[in-house]
């Protein structure tokens, strides 16, 4: 029975693994971070023009940005890194004459690529959702008075519609930080990368549930900030509510297609 | 070679990516009822009027929400393994069991998918008015009575929306069993791509799949949420 317990003890914890390895998951712990923060910020950037297309009056304009977002949203990432990392492969006569293939060579670069395309069409629903979820009635009263557009955008439409777009956008944030696990599929020693490394070493499981932890406090303290970020951007509406509930809108039927957390937490 | 005879050809490999459709329907087909059914008894649990009970259920939904899938799928799907050993170490090769790599598979994305759906479930249960449940026990139905037949049939409604959405991203976990050792759709895009020297052929063919299935998905939730709200305004 001592025995068993010793066996199931040393199943779960093995601080010896740490001390020799832990050192990798750290190394894979910056490759993680990298990866996450330039995609996640690249998506960003690209996000805003991809819901001004979906929201465009223009077929022309909005069908390919539907298109897009449908396919990113619809197909998995692993599929989509596979379509970029190994087609890349295919097409390297061409990408090497227009002096590309350094760039699709690299297991990191193709991993940013990826997640980046893939971000950008969550984050660009993100963001379309929040912007037609401002009342009408407010951007009428914003020109109405004659402001310009600009200042219609810089003081009614983004205050109010970033503040909706926070908490999808922070889920998202934490959807990427899971999904780039993927990055070790194809050969990025990024955290999971790491882990599968030391554990091809050492067959010793308990090194997947010491990554678990990592990624774990990373996602909770993230959820956390998170939740503070809210209250402090948000305590001039009703004290200590959510945005989300004060401004209603976002969860409204009809709307909650646009704050879809496909990926993100349910 | 062109493309249709790589796929249609009589040596195409259509056939094989068929067959990794298939496993791929069966995987998330198969794992609908555990999952989903598991993320009720948690759902359940949270609500429980036991303290550690609810800790332990609330541990495990922020475990397997707050790290990747593609490590649950791992942790669950070596742990089993290491565990099985570890069993047939303690009681000797006659227990020993070889898994199955399919079967495995649909126990990992079934955790997975019980942590998620779980949420949703607590978030439906919480949307029935507990005057349904006072008004079926005032009737004096019994307490499992009560559950199937006024609570069970109300919840579906609400959870709809939200089960979409964790269909939605089963569908699109079951490509990482393709890392398992599960020919599924994708590791047969990965089998015909490295044997032709085309993988844009066929992951993007293995793409197009998926995303035929999303959008019929995405149909079908709709249809389902129309049914469901018939009579609510």
């Amino acid at each position: 029975m001592l025995d068993a317990l010793e066996g199931i003890a040393g199943f779960v914890f093995n601080l010896d693994l740490l001390s020799t390895y832990g050192w990798r998951l750290l190394q894979g712990l910056r490759i993680t971070a990298e990866v996450v923060l330039i995609s996640c910020s690249l998506g960003f950037l690209l996000s805003y023009p991809l819901a001004r297309g979906r929201m465009s009056r223009n077929p022309l304009i909005s069908a390919p940005a539907l298109a897009y977002v449908t396919f990113f949203r619809g197909t998995p990432l692993l599929c989509q890194l596979y379509l970029v990392y190994y087609g890349a492969g295919e097409i390297r006569p061409f990408l090497a004459s227009v002096d590309l293939w350094w760039f699709f060579r690299d297991a990191f670069y193709c991993c940013i690529f990826a997640f980046t395309l893939n971000t950008a069409a969550y984050q660009a629903e993100i963001v379309r959702g929040a912007v037609q979820s401002v009342p009408k009635g407010q951007l009428e009263a914003a020109r109405a008075l004659g402001l310009s557009p600009y200042a219609i955008a810089r003081h009614v439409l983004w205050p109010q519609a970033l503040l909706i777009a926070l908490r999808p956008l922070g889920n998202e944030l934490i959807g990427i930080i899971k999904a780039s696990a993927l990055a070790a599929i194809v050969t990025l020693l990024d955290l999971m990368g790491e882990t599968r490394f030391v554990f091809a070493r050492t067959f010793d499981f308990s090194i997947y549930l010491y990554s678990a932890l990592i990624y774990l406090s990373i996602t909770q303290a993230i959820s956390r900030l998170w939740n503070w970020i809210e209250a402090l951007l948000s305590r001039h509406l009703l004290a200590g509510r959510p945005a989300t509930m004060v401004l209603g809108a976002a969860t409204r039927k009809g709307q909650g297609a646009a704050l879809d957390p496909l990926r993100a937490e349910p | 070679m062109g493309w249709f005879s790589l796929l249609f050809g009589p040596d195409g490999w259509a056939p094989l990516l068929l067959r990794g459709t298939v496993i791929t329907i069966l995987l998330s087909v198969v794992t609908v009822p555990f999952g989903f059914g598991a993320g009720l008894v948690l759902a359940l649990l949270k609500l429980s009027p036991s303290r550690p009970v609810r800790v332990a259920c609330d541990a495990y939904t922020t475990f397997f929400r707050g790290i990747p899938d593609l490590l649950s799928l791992f942790i669950v799907y070596f742990g089993l393994q290491s565990l099985l050993n570890v069993l047939a170490r303690l009681l000797g090769d006659a227990w020993r069991i070889e898994m199955n790599a399919f079967v495995a598979g649909v126990i990992a994305l079934s955790v997975v998918v019980a942590a998620y759906s779980s949420e949703v479930w607590v978030a439906s249960l919480k949307a029935v008015p507990p005057g349904q449940a006072e008004a079926a026990r005032s009737l004096g139905l019994h307490p499992k009575q009560v559950f199937l037949l006024v609570i069970l049939p109300q919840l579906g409604r609400v959870a709809l929306p939200g089960m979409g959405n964790i269909w939605t991203i089963l569908v699109k976990d079951t490509s990482l069993i393709s890392t398992l050792a599960v020919s599924d759709l994708l590791r047969a895009a990965s089998e015909a791509s490295r044997a032709t020297t085309r993988p844009l052929l066929f992951y993007g063919a293995a793409a197009g799949i998926y995303l035929i299935f999303s959008i019929v998905s995405g149909v079908g939730q709709a249809y389902l949420e129309r049914r469901a709200n018939q009579g609510y305004a």
